[in-house]
């Protein structure tokens, strides 16, 4: 369970309010204008933003000043994945371990999943030399590893073509019934918030309570109207 | 975001800016406080000061106006070479001051080639020593620095004006009334206040070619108050005031923007449709030809003597080069050990990191380096036998020196990697030495090695400090090479000018290709 409770983030004159929770391995999107405060949503829940009131409780533990890598949850950023200096292989087995201090076993299971994404022969490029999929699919496989009980991605696809989206959203569909992880899904694309079973409308500082996702969609409430148009 | 920095990165930065609080004011109080009686400002002291000022200012005026006509030739002109010439533009920065001076004496000097075509011509002869050659070496190693600022200006005027100018049919002088002088009225004077401010604390030039009444500058001053008159209170006293006017020239410079030279990218060329004439293009030529033989033929003359000698250098001269090396590792492992701490405490500490450092930057560049090594003595030894500790203290004085030119180039890069990777790294859990190593280290590495080859390059042509506390048998190699030219010993001291340019770039080209090599973008 991921429960913000009375939860306040001041960023200079914005302030994001949010009062929810979301039931473990649930996926849902966060839907809203740009501006309107989903990134420092996921900021806050993913430890980069101090909480300016209330809880954030994660699996019954008060984060309070957790560090970001300390928290139950893995990010996917929409940029910079990937350490432009350090291996495909390297990249993945931070996930593992970020001194990347490895046993065999972490080496095997490293080698497993960097075969289950297609990168099986790419361990030794750099992120430089693969194209945005591939390096899309090393972050997803080092989510794999870090097997996370929540997934945070903030539009980690939104520059990828139709059909690679398609793709990524079939891996990370495989990901997620392998981690059983709960997803958080930052997007600006009503399509992509249609794949999800709940959504967060997130507008003028506020993020709304989750709801059902196809119904909202069918029949939004006006202010999300206004933005799908 | 929230910037925290970890425990290690602020305690390496608190001590870094303590470590170089008592560099500067540390070393100055210890001298004041050991000093036994001031006597107030003598007449020496006050010749000292009017003419540190006066020559900076003639120094700085001189290399500023004749950098004008320089930096718009080769901003507007394409010939073979160009390319080159612009670089070794960027040479004087790490030229060791006394190999310089040796060149200028070559060309400049009673037996130099000028004195030699004068007197087939029957001119006068030119005397080097005195204030016109501390101005003269001054506007030699200042004039390639203001070229490079002015040329920035130049580029920097964009394409598209000069393309509007033509198209409406601009003259020259309209051109230079509303493309050129608004640039240089923005770029001029922060060019000249940088200048003026590295001739106020110049040392090893007036030692070598000035002293004297009429040609000794404030920094000259400190070093003959330490070395002949035992004066500690008078050195203190000189060291103060070169501390107020340093100060009141870059509180000035606050207010005129300084710009910066950006370590590349000034390979452009402005695209003109004017100036096409044959007067025009035989000017720029002739301005061109004019600077790199001045630039260019001192350098030649010494290394072309030096290269035959090189064989008969004495044992000493090797041993020398042996000290200065080990002197120069030294102080480069500081340096970057110093900027890389203050650099990272910055990009991750916020305000008050960023305030320390930059002030802390300013200080070392206002202080005396004979008063820093003066007052490390009296703080860890007592004043007793300086000579057997000039090598380390040497080094560390070298250390600070180069930190403000380090952080110039490492805290802008450590502020990106922080920016770029900050948030990756925090969520993927990395941090200490796990961080360092994966993350800063490889980000850094093309700065730091230019850091590195900064430092050591510096630190290796540095006559200072050394040239205060060194006996007969501690030298480095620029004091074995001053004391050879002291000897009248020129063709020697050529022999080892050579060593030590080919050492010192040596080792900046090491370093800085260290830092290139299979780095990835």
């Amino acid at each position: 369970m991921l429960t913000l409770e009375d939860v306040q983030v001041t960023r200079g004159a914005f302030t994001l309010a949010a009062n929810w929770s979301l039931e473990p391995g649930a996926r849902c999107a966060v839907l809203g204008p740009s501006g309107g405060g989903k990134s420092t949503l996921l900021n806050a829940i993913a430890g980069f933003d101090p909480l300016t009131a209330g809880r954030l409780v994660i699996d019954g533990i008060d984060m309070g000043d957790t560090a970001p890598g300390d928290r139950p949850i893995s990010v996917v950023f929409q940029e910079t994945n990937l350490f432009p200096h350090l291996s495909v292989w390297q990249n993945t087995a931070l996930g593992v371990n970020p001194r990347l201090s490895l046993s065999a076993q972490d080496r095997q299971a490293i080698g497993d999943v960097l075969e289950r994404v297609g990168l099986g022969a790419m361990h030794d490029r750099k992120p430089g030399a693969l194209s945005g999929g591939q390096r899309a699919r090393v972050a997803l496989a080092r989510v794999l590893l870090r097997a996370r009980p929540w997934l945070l991605l903030d539009e980690a696809f939104s520059a990828l073509g139709p059909s690679l989206k398609t793709e990524m959203f079939a891996l990370l569909d495989e990901v997620l019934a392998e981690t059983g992880a709960g997803l958080l899904m930052v997007t600006h694309d009503p399509l992509e918030a249609a794949r999800m079973d709940q959504i967060i409308v997130v507008d003028g500082g506020r993020a709304e309570p989750p709801v059902e996702a196809q119904g909202l969609l069918a029949d939004p409430p006006p202010h999300l109207k206004a933005y799908l148009g | 975001m929230a910037r925290s920095a970890g425990p290690i990165t602020g305690l390496a930065g608190a001590a870094s800016v303590a470590l170089l609080a008592l560099l500067t004011l540390g070393t100055l109080g210890a001298v004041a406080w050991r000093a036994e009686g001031v006597s107030g400002l003598g007449p020496a002291d006050w010749y000292a000061i009017r003419f540190t000022v006066l020559q900076a200012l003639a120094s700085a005026a001189i290399s500023v106006v004749c950098a004008i006509p320089l930096a718009r030739a080769l901003a507007r002109r394409r010939f073979p070479g160009r390319g080159l010439l612009i670089a070794l533009l960027g040479a004087p920065f790490i030229l060791p001051v006394i190999v310089a001076v040796l060149g200028l004496v070559a060309v400049f000097g009673r037996q130099g080639i000028v004195n030699d075509l004068g007197a087939v011509l029957g001119l006068p002869q030119i005397v080097l020593y005195g204030p016109q050659g501390v101005i003269l070496a001054h506007v030699f190693f200042n004039l390639p620095l203001a070229t490079r600022f002015l040329l920035q200006g130049w580029l920097a005027i964009p394409a598209e004006q000069f393309r509007l100018a033509a198209s409406l049919g601009f003259d020259g002088a309209s051109m230079r009334r509303h493309l050129e002088w608004p640039m240089l009225r923005a770029t001029v004077p922060g060019a000249f206040l940088a200048i003026f401010l590295i001739c106020l604390t110049s040392f090893a030039v007036a030692l070598a070619v000035g002293g004297g009444p009429r040609a000794t500058t404030i920094e000259l001053r400190i070093y003959e108050l330490f070395r002949f008159d035992f004066a500690l209170g008078d050195a203190a006293l000189m060291a103060c005031v070169q501390f107020a006017i340093c100060t009141g020239v870059a509180l000035v410079a606050l207010v005129v923007t300084v710009p910066k030279v950006s370590m590349a990218g000034l390979d452009g060329i402005v695209a003109r449709w004017d100036q096409r004439g044959r007067v025009s293009v035989t000017l720029d030529a002739a301005v061109i030809v004019a600077a790199a033989l001045f630039l260019l033929v001192p350098m030649g003359v010494v290394l072309a003597r030096g290269v035959p000698m090189m064989a008969a250098l004495p044992a000493s001269v090797w041993w020398a080069a042996v000290t200065s090396l080990g002197v120069a590792m030294v102080s480069t492992a500081l340096a970057l050990t110093l900027a890389l701490s203050l650099a990272l405490w910055t990009a991750r500490g916020g305000r008050v990191a960023v305030g320390l450092t930059e002030a802390m930057g300013a200080l070392v560049l206002t202080a005396s380096p004979l008063v820093m090594g003066t007052g490390l003595f009296i703080l860890l030894f007592g004043w007793t036998n300086p000579t057997a500790l000039a090598l380390p203290v040497t080094a560390v004085i070298n250390a600070a020196v180069t930190v403000p030119f380090a952080l110039r180039v490492l805290a802008p890069a450590a502020r990106e990697v922080e920016d770029v990777y900050g948030r990756l790294s925090a969520s993927l859990g990395l941090s200490g030495w796990a961080r360092m190593r994966l993350l800063v280290l490889p980000r850094l590495r093309r700065p730091l090695g230019f850091t590195a080859g900064l430092a050591a390059a510096l630190s290796m042509g540095d006559l200072g400090v050394i040239a205060l506390f060194s006996t007969g048998d501690t030298e480095t190699l620029p004091l074995a090479m001053y004391r050879l030219m002291t000897a009248y010993r020129t063709d020697m001291a050529a022999g080892a000018a050579l060593l030590l340019v080919l050492l010192s770039f040596g080792l900046f080209w090491l370093f800085d290709r260290g830092g290139r090599v299979d780095a990835d973008a």
